[in-house]
């Protein structure tokens, strides 16, 4: 049972970092290519228009967590109480900056509203990141000192950094820089991401241009990446033997590197397209190796003294997950249904359609 | 109280009022908009239609507004409230996750359908999308409320040794006794509060001379909804939730009516007077006698328990707070019924349109409504107070054990600005709709 939520809950958070993931990069793209007036107002559009209905997602793959998973819940939203704070004031900004930059005509107001959605879709790509990255590190469970925990229970609380920055620190913070490494891997994926949806989606003028942009930026994020693999191998012996014992989970770092390589070819495709599959896959093996790589872990202890945080010691009681079972699948089926109606609705380029306006 | 509880505290009940000016408009405003879309398909005249999509910007507004201040109470359960969440989340995160998976999901799906799809679906599909969101928003109060209610009276659970609370019984979620009322209240309150709004704008117009057909019919609409909703909004169902306060937390119900002290017989019922904490009694007060016993248990003797019958743990911890907001709500809900009342007879002699000072009455009620919204509600979650669970786990023991107080007004600080900017920009925005007018067809 807690294997089952455990997936639904993976699968709704990877749909949501496809789906909110290409505006949270159209976003990154708006904020450093897009210089027409035609272009910033196509791409913020081909961005705007579901990003409630994106964030759905989100909003649901919390609170199945928290019916699923209660104590996880409690335990890591207070032990990174401040960059979640952080990232909700960053979904606030970057709200109303898409609702509210055609509100009016004057030109400031748009660049403001601008400069708030582009500057927050990119920190909040960062800060999601940091946040994998800090899962992948694992924390001080238990704040352990000097062998003694200081909190029961398992639960912890993290600063933004320790002062050396380090991930091997027995203290670790929510910046160091390997988290910061994969919060820029993040924002390079959903950069690329973005971008591929703008070609996909828009005819703004850029889009051959974004095509130089998506190969440049895909050439750091397969240098990043091997570079945080080798790290992550340090850090954790065990890191490779779930694939060891069960081969068919190779499927995820398989779909995340013909994600990786196709993407080099953006500029052969003939379809618009067939980027943004290619970045979906990057996407959907990168979130999926992660958790197939820790798994049944949910967080990693740092210390001798508590253990590891795992589906099993974090899961609710048998009776509610069973329970749940009953609308949570007709929830998931009506999300799912809806999504792909939407996504059939609006096929096509959205500066030919008459909706919006 | 320590630092920590009450920087707690007071970022959820500032955050949570924040919010809570955004649903308390959609979900009534909803249920109005499906009624000018269900006439504009019974008679096609264009108005209603016009009206229709006129007040679904205004709930478009405020639908966003009420998303971006949603997530952070979502949030805040895991945050802020770690310890009650841990031991509590497998009952209350099932209304919760429900909630996001099917009210919310209706709500933002159909919202930008009803939008942007209005010549794709044809109007009956568009009638239907309106009244999805409707559904969206009403199955969004009713789990909320289950949530609520499970707090105020929990039921269909078992403590474990390790002192979680686990589900037993998920149907008893749903037949709370303490549900029904408090959802049918609850969304009446909203619907006083849109059919205000409603008519406030259409007095505007009309004050104004300007878009003077749509100012009569928001107006009348808003004045004919707005009276009705008053009335059920007391009776029966503020009047079946206050016996269920009675019932259920007896010393919540002795704060919020202000008894000090048992009487040997029936309960008089307060009026006006302020708690004076030192001295355990009302100065200034102004009781009718023997009332409140006859409105709670339709007996004229019946004797009440004052707060001198309960422990001092077992009372609210803010009874003045407490007793404030129960008299404001009731007293402003009281003058609704008047206001509402006169303006529905003028508009039945065809002289409302005409009538300046009614207009004008009704024109800056407005903001009343949401006031009494929100004291309805800190009376329901004052009430509650010692507990956060009543009777079971105390507000004390429900904190994160690990964040700091520092870091709670840090992030309440931060809060409380954003909060200004957003709600800056939504009276603009607001304003900038409602001058436009429904006639405006860019956008």
């Amino acid at each position: 049972m807690e294997i089952f939520w455990y997936i639904i809950i993976a699968v709704i958070m990877a749909v949501f970092f496809i789906l909110d993931g290409y505006d949270f990069g159209a976003g990154i793209i708006h904020l450093f290519m897009a210089k027409k007036e035609e272009d910033k107002l196509v791409i913020a559009k081909s961005a705007g228009l579901f990003w409630d209905a994106n964030e759905v997602w989100f909003v649901v793959a919390g609170g199945l967590l928290f019916m699923a998973f209660p104590t996880y819940y409690s335990i890591v939203f207070s032990g990174f109480y401040l960059p979640l704070m952080i990232i909700l004031w960053l979904m606030i900004f970057r709200a109303i900056g898409l609702e509210f930059r055609n509100q009016f005509r004057y030109q400031m107001w748009k660049d403001i509203w601008d400069k708030a959605f582009g500057i927050s879709s990119l920190l909040l790509a960062l800060f999601f990141g940091v946040g994998l990255g800090n899962v992948v590190r694992g924390v001080n469970i238990g704040g352990v000192e000097n062998g003694v925990s200081l909190y029961e229970n398992s639960y912890f609380f993290l600063p933004l950094w320790n002062p050396e920055f380090s991930p091997l620190n027995n203290h670790p913070g929510i910046f160091d820089w390997f988290t910061i490494i994969i919060g820029v891997i993040s924002v390079l994926t959903i950069a690329i991401h973005g971008a591929n949806w703008i070609i996909y989606k828009t005819n703004s003028t850029i889009n051959e241009k974004l095509k130089t942009t998506i190969v440049r930026l895909n050439i750091a994020l397969l240098i990043l990446t091997l570079f945080s693999l080798n790290f992550w191998r340090n850090l954790h012996n065990s890191f490779f033997d779930n694939f060891w014992d069960n081969w068919f989970l190779l499927l995820f770092p398989i779909i995340f590197f013909t994600g990786i390589i196709g993407t080099f070819f953006v500029k052969k495709f003939k379809k618009s397209g067939h980027g943004f599959m290619f970045s979906t896959m990057v996407i959907l093996g990168g979130i999926t190796s992660t958790l197939a790589s820790l798994f049944p872990i949910i967080m990693p202890s740092r210390n001798n003294v508590n253990d590891d945080l795992t589906i099993y010691n974090m899961a609710a009681e048998n009776y509610e997950l069973t329970t749940a079972l009953s609308w949570g699948i007709v929830g998931v089926i009506l999300m799912t249904t809806y999504l792909i109606v939407r996504l059939r609705l609006t096929r096509g380029k959205i500066d030919d359609m008459e909706y919006g306006h | 109280m320590e630092d920590i509880i009450f920087y707690d505290r007071l970022q959820f009940a500032f955050t949570i009022t924040f919010h809570y000016i955004f649903p308390q408009l959609t979900m009534g405003l909803s249920l109005l908009i499906v009624f000018f879309k269900w006439k504009f398909l019974r008679t096609s005249t264009e108005k209603y239609n016009n009206a229709a999509k006129f007040l679904m910007k205004i709930f478009a507004i405020n639908f966003t507004m009420g998303v971006i201040t949603g997530i952070p109470m979502e949030f805040q359960f895991g945050t802020n409230w770690a310890k009650f969440s841990e031991l509590t989340g497998g009952i209350i995160g099932q209304t919760l996750a429900m909630e996001g998976l099917f009210s919310f999901f209706l709500e933002s799906s159909f919202l930008a359908l009803f939008i942007f799809g209005e010549k794709l679906m044809g109007q009956k599909l568009h009638f239907l999308t309106g009244f999805l969101v409707f559904l969206g928003s009403w199955a969004s109060g009713y789990l909320i409320l289950a949530t609520n209610s499970w707090m105020q009276h929990p039921v269909g659970f078992e403590i474990l040794e390790n002192g979680k609370y686990v589900l037993s019984n998920f149907s008893a979620l749903f037949s709370n006794p303490w549900l029904l009322p408090s959802f049918l209240h609850n969304q009446m309150a909203s619907l006083v509060t849109s059919s205000f709004v409603v008519a406030s704008i259409g007095a505007f117009y009309v004050l104004r001379e300007k878009h003077l057909e749509y100012g009569k019919l928001l107006l009348k609409t808003g004045v004919i909804f707005g009276l009705i909703a008053s009335l059920l909004v007391a009776f029966p169902t503020g009047d079946w939730n206050a016996k269920n306060v009675a019932k259920y937390q007896p010393a919540a119900f002795a704060a919020m009516e202000g008894i000090f002290e048992t009487e040997h017989a029936g309960a008089e019922i307060v009026l006006v007077g302020q708690p004076n904490m030192r001295e355990k009694k009302l100065d200034n007060k102004l009781a009718v006698p023997n009332i409140l016993s006859f409105l709670t248990y339709q007996d004229w003797g019946k004797q009440i328990k004052g707060m001198d019958k309960f422990a001092e743990d077992e009372l609210p911890d803010n009874i003045p707070a407490l007793y404030y907001s129960y008299h404001i709500m009731v007293g402003l809900g009281t003058i609704f019924i008047g206001i509402m009342f006169l303006a529905a007879f003028l508009l039945w002699r065809k002289k409302l349109f005409t009538f300046k000072p009614v207009l004008w009455a009704i024109m800056l009620l407005a903001p009343f409504p949401y006031i009494a919204n929100i004291t309805g509600w800190y009376t329901a979650e004052l009430g509650r107070q010692p507990y956060l669970v009543y009777g079971y786990l105390k507000t004390a023991d429900g904190v994160s054990p690990t964040v700091s107080s520092g870091n709670t007004l840090f992030t309440l600080m931060g809060f409380i600005g954003i909060y200004l900017l957003l709600g800056l920009l939504f009276l603009l925005l607001v304003g900038k709709t409602i001058h436009e007018g429904p006639n405006n067809k860019s956008h």
